[in-house]
């Protein structure tokens, strides 16, 4: 690369205007009609907004346009725009969709109307205040183990937990959930979300926590859960929550407390249910920590 | 907890206590926070997100660490010497050092902590192979790496007595009388109202600022925030101008530009090929192809289009089909998804069409190499936000190892710091209401400029000049719009309440955007040569006179940004000796 | 992956459904079943024709002496199937969602139409915690798949020798999908390795963890056996009644 100054200039300047450009992608004349609730706590309404068609846009994409151009208090969550981070959940058409990963014409013919999660309290227009799940999360035991890294662990062991690894927390399960969006069961149900940590945790090779009593008789809940799978049916990473983490929980919580010849056994052998180490899964003798989002 | 500012008539503030507030919840933060709190301090984390959703949730190939698993011949040196050559030799030799060292150290304790790793037949953590690295170095859990880290460091940061402020923004730091950085204003983007907090020392870990640019693989809240902060407080910043390029983002559809491809594409043996079929990557780097560094495989994606060899939508080609579905499926399920989802196509089956997108800031904070303290005392710095480390590049993987081994560093140097000193962290009154009100002022205006639009208007600006190659009129052009953006901030209005209102937390994020702009061509005026990501065409090549020095930028006595050459200190002898050995 | 774009496509048409068709279809799938082997089992004979017995009827127990003329001998044969069905996890989803609507489907609209309030939604920890005893009504299935297995022979040994006859191979369908059925058992899936957290670790684990794996294969897909197996076992009911009743003759093929 060795051409003269003047050219590269040229080059250099013309950089990046030379690929396409959103005007060009733009379907001529053609528009899109979204239907966002806007609003807050104390209640709100439904407003009309009627955008630019872009070809291959997100509802994301879309809401983006209209906060740009026609609403610049419009209050929406989001990140990565790539489905990684499950900060952009919204209902459109009443289900539980991530934003970013909608692609409008999968409505076409049909309206679009944008909701938040209802399943927590909205705070403004497409967010709502989810800080509930986060403590949640501080009240599960984390990860404990007496060993020390690096562990030897093999593919063998551990393939089965990168599924519930995938989770990238856009509390989708937890709206949909009945148990939580239509009975309120917050403050006696984890939601799918924790099920679905619990799950690797406990079936990690290396952990030595128990959180069996946590979620069965502690504030996790499990036994509220009646496996109508809608969860899985939401989840934007394709984690197989109801068959893959809660059932296989219900199932060693069964083990625990409901199996008689595993509670003989136990007799025999001396053990308190639900306490076969630890605490007993619950952190009680932590602090845990403080999560604000309002103040 | 108590309420402030009722009776001198500005908006009223809450006033929270801390002896260290971190700003910033990506790896670097949280890893700070865990290393302050393990020394029984007390520890506030602000994020403008939730928690769990920052940027690194976006590192997809893996983190580096010699760890020499699969290469039992990998080790600190090679780690070290591959960091620095690829960085053009401007990086923080010592910073260097200390993150080749300690990072299998990190890695290792991240699985202490729960995270989960792909193994080895041995049961051992994999490690795949990334550009520029020599060895196969880059430990991962499928494509999703840095989803793992920042997962694994909330549940750790949430079984501790670490306090996390979400979804708030801090807008200035303040110093008492002798200089100390001692709090920091923040409001609360969710309802908008304010807090002061006082603190005894500040840790930025705030990422970087890839919203500066339009086709980027950052999310909204890459805007700088932490190093505007820091400038604002009289730190110095370095090497500004090196920006990354990621070679391989999305080009189709529009909406997804810019959307990171991860290098794990290339690691497992992705090919790069142009509308001719040609894998024209041998005529950039015949050694190492497709896992050649970064800039050096942007600036040939680069080429390729520029010069006609494009794709139908302004790209080149990266087809990763022989690894067949199967293999594609186990090794980067998350490309899979998103192409299939956001662009419909099957990378089992078709190539995808990708171009270079703006990823990763490596100029940042100057900070020491031991504790990330800046030069302003009681305020640190580790993470993107950062500088030092990468030089004029940033390897693949390097990034997430950095995060833990600086963040550790820099909660440990803060927790010492606060230790050894006592003083005041009160402030002056004036200052925290003249504050308050210049980040109210947009909303008190109502009708005036669209702060997206100057947004927009910036990003263009600086996707047109300061891009991935560059020259002196083109810079200057950039240059003087980008100053007369800055003259056109205080017309910024919106409409609404301080109920979380976007327009008015853009309004306060574009002037940060605007200020690092200005910073970042002004520095890249001044590197006149050609290293690493900054490439200027109007100069031959690597200068060696400015391959001794670090550009240092600083707000001067008039407010302006002052520019300094400083001279890096030689290497020391075990260190130089290194480079000497079978080269 | 031409199977993934039926599938998309069938998902696609399928959303498009108003959400109430779901659970009607379940309920009437149900009740209707519900109502065939009430009626059949009850009120005609045992279903056994030659060399066929009908599943519902396997192992032949108890002696007619002590019954009352109208209750059929399969009651003690039944509560197991059926227990185990009730019991499953695939079941319990179709009728909590069929039956108690809770909730009837997963839309912002249907779940406003759960007939029950949140004072009295307990999941399963009231009554519904019986559900918990799923294992041993799985071991028991497995003893009756034993005898299924043996009637399955003897449907292929028509006057004591080997041949193949429509009815046999009606039966081998029947307990193959009964077999897959009760393999797939999120129960089962548990004992064999979901109880195990590190294969290595323990005896055996290797040979667990395959079959672990290849429950979890079948698993995947416990509706679609549920369905399946329900359905063929009223078919292979239904066939030997039209044998027993002269409507048609068994059909040899070899």
């Amino acid at each position: 690369m060795s051409d003269s100054a003047a050219e590269q200039k040229g080059m250099a300047s013309k950089a990046h205007a030379e690929v396409h450009s959103d005007e060009e992608a733009t379907l001529e004349g053609k528009s899109y009609r979204l239907k966002i609730f806007r609003g807050d706590a104390e209640g709100g309404k439904e407003v009309e907004y009627e955008i630019e068609a872009i070809e291959g846009m997100v509802v994301l994409d879309a809401v983006l346009k209209i906060q740009a151009e026609q609403a610049n208090d419009l209050a929406v969550r989001w990140n990565c725009k790539a489905a990684h981070c499950g900060s952009c959940s919204a209902e459109i058409n009443g289900r539980p969709k991530l934003l970013c990963k909608t692609r409008v014409e999968e409505y076409e013919g049909q309206e679009i109307r944008v909701h938040p999660i209802r399943a927590f309290p909205v705070i403004k227009d497409l967010v709502s205040d989810v800080s509930w799940n986060y403590g949640v999360s501080a009240q599960i035991q984390p990860f404990t183990t007496s060993e020390q890294a690096p562990f030897t662990m093999y593919e063998e062991d551990v393939e089965r937990l990168y599924e519930p690894k995938k989770c990238i927390e856009c509390f989708m399960c937890q709206d949909v959930c009945h148990v939580l969006r239509t009975h309120h069961k917050h403050p006696e149900f984890a939601g799918p979300r924790f099920f679905v940590r619990s799950q690797w945790l406990e079936m990690h090779p290396k952990d030595e926590g128990n959180r069996l009593q946590f979620l069965k008789e502690g504030r996790g809940g499990v036994q509220l859960c009646n496996i109508t799978k809608c969860c899985s049916e939401v989840c934007p990473v394709g984690i197989h929550i109801t068959d893959n983490s809660i059932i296989p929980l219900k199932e060693r919580v069964a083990d625990e407390y409901y199996d008689p010849a595993k509670w003989l056994m136990r007799k025999i052998r001396g053990r308190r249910n639900g306490s076969s180490n630890g605490n007993g899964g619950t952190r009680s003798t932590h602090a845990r920590a403080g999560i604000r989002t309002n103040g | 907890m108590d309420a402030n500012g009722h009776a001198n008539g500005s908006s009223p503030h809450e006033v929270r206590e801390h002896d260290v507030l971190i700003i910033g919840a990506g790896g670097a933060g949280l890893r700070a926070a865990v290393a302050a709190t393990e020394r029984g301090l007390s520890v506030g984390v602000v994020t403008k997100s939730l928690l769990g959703k920052a940027h690194t949730v976006m590192a997809e190939g893996g983190i580096a660490a010699s760890l020499g698993n699969v290469d039992p011949a990998d080790g600190w040196q090679t780690h070290f010497k591959d960091t620095l050559k690829s960085g053009k030799f401007i990086n923080n030799w010592r910073m260097a050092e200390l993150f080749s060292k300690e990072a299998p150290d990190r890695v290792y304790e991240l699985e202490q902590w729960g995270a989960l790793f792909n193994r080895t037949a041995e049961g051992k953590i994999s490690q795949r192979p990334f550009g520029a690295h020599t060895y196969r170095r880059l430990c991962h859990v499928g494509d999703r790496t840095g989803l793992e880290l920042i997962r694994t460091m909330q549940e750790k940061v949430l079984a501790t007595d670490t306090q996390v402020y979400m979804e708030t923004a801090v807008t200035k730091l303040f110093k008492n009388s002798e200089g100390r950085v001692v709090g920091a204003l923040a409001y609360t983007r969710e309802t908008g109202k304010f807090i002061h907090f006082k603190t005894k020392a500040v840790v930025l870990a705030t990422g970087g600022w890839g919203r500066i640019y339009k086709v980027t693989s950052n999310s909204w809240e890459g805007t700088g925030d932490g190093a505007v902060l820091a400038y604002d407080a009289g730190a110095e910043l370095v090497d500004m101008e090196m920006v990354q390029f990621h070679p391989t983002g999305m080009v189709w559809p529009p909406g997804v530009r810019g959307l990171l491809v991860t290098e794990g594409v290339r690691g497992e043996g992705g090919l790069l090929r142009n509308s001719k079929g040609e894998r024209y990557m041998e005529r950039y780097d015949k050694e190492r192809m497709e896992l050649s560094s970064r800039d050096v495989v942007a600036r040939a994606n680069y080429t390729e289009v520029q010069e006609g060899r494009g794709s139908p939508h302004g790209g080149v080609f990266l087809d990763i089909t022989h690894l067949g579905y199967r293999g594609i499926m186990k090794k980067l399920p998350t490309m899979h998804e998103q192409f299939l989802k956001l662009a419909d196509i099957d990378i089992s089956k078709e190539p995808m069409e990708v171009f270079p997108t703006i990823h990763y800031t490596m100029g940042g904070v100057k900070v020491d190499p031991e504790t990330c303290a800046t030069n302003v005392p009681g305020l640190f710095a580790a993470g993107e936000v950062a500088g030092g480390l990468h030089g004029a590049n940033r390897l693949g993987g390097n990034s997430l190892s950095d995060l833990l081994v600086f963040g550790r560093r820099a909660g440990m140097g803060a927790a010492e710091y606060v230790k050894s000193n006592g003083y005041s962290t009160e402030i002056r009154e004036e200052e925290l209401n003249a504050e308050k009100k210049r980040v109210m002022a947009p909303l008190e205006k109502r009708e005036g400029e669209n702060p997206y639009k100057i947004q927009q208007e910036l990003q263009e600006t600086m996707m047109e000049h300061a891009n991935l190659m560059r020259n002196e009129d083109s810079l200057k052009e950039g240059l003087g719009k980008v100053l007369a953006l800055k003259d056109r901030l205080p017309n910024i209005g919106v409409g609404g309440s301080t109920l979380f209102n976007p327009g008015w937390h853009t309004a306060q994020d574009v002037r940060h955007l605007i200020q690092i702009s200005e910073i970042i061509i002004r520095c890249a005026l001044e590197r006149t040569e050609r290293r690493g990501a900054q490439w200027r065409l109007d100069y031959d090549g690597p200068d060696e006179e400015l391959g001794r020095v670090n550009l240092i930028s600083k707000k001067d006595q008039q407010g302006e940004v002052g520019i300094e050459k400083r001279e890096i200190p030689p290497m020391p002898e075990h260190l130089a000796k290194l480079f000497e050995e079978g080269e | 992956m031409a199977y993934g774009d039926i599938a998309r496509s069938t998902t696609g048409v399928l959303r498009r459904l108003p959400w109430w068709t779901g659970p009607i279809a379940v309920t009437a799938a149900l009740v209707g079943f519900g109502i065939y082997v009430f009626v059949t089992v009850m009120l005609f004979d045992r279903g056994e024709y030659e060399n066929y017995l009908s599943p519902f009827y396997s192992p032949p127990v108890g002696g007619e002496s002590f019954l009352p003329a109208w209750l059929s001998p399969a009651i003690f044969i039944l509560w197991l199937p059926l227990g185990f069905r009730a019991t499953c996890y695939y079941y319990r989803k179709a009728y909590y969602r069929a039956f108690f609507w809770d909730p009837p489907a997963c839309s912002s609209k249907a779940q406003q139409r759960e007939l029950r309030g949140p004072e009295h939604y307990r999941g399963e920890t009231a009554l519904f915690v019986w559900n918990n005893i799923h294992r041993y009504f799985m071991y028991g299935s497995f003893v009756l798949l034993v005898f299924l297995t043996i009637d399955t022979v003897r449907a292929f040994l028509p006057e004591g020798s080997f041949g193949i006859t429509l009815g046999s191979l009606i039966f081998l369908v029947n307990v193959s999908l009964l077999w897959t059925y009760s393999l797939s058992c999120h129960s089962l899936r548990h004992v064999i390795g979901g109880s195990v957290d590190c294969y290595s670790c323990v005896k055996g684990g290797n040979a667990r963890r395959k079959a672990y794996n290849w429950l979890s294969v079948l698993n995947r897909q416990h509706a679609l056996w549920a369905w399946l197996s329900l359905f063929s076992l009223l078919i292979t009911d239904v066939y030997i009644r039209l044998l027993l009743a002269g409507v048609i003759t068994d059909f040899r093929l070899v």
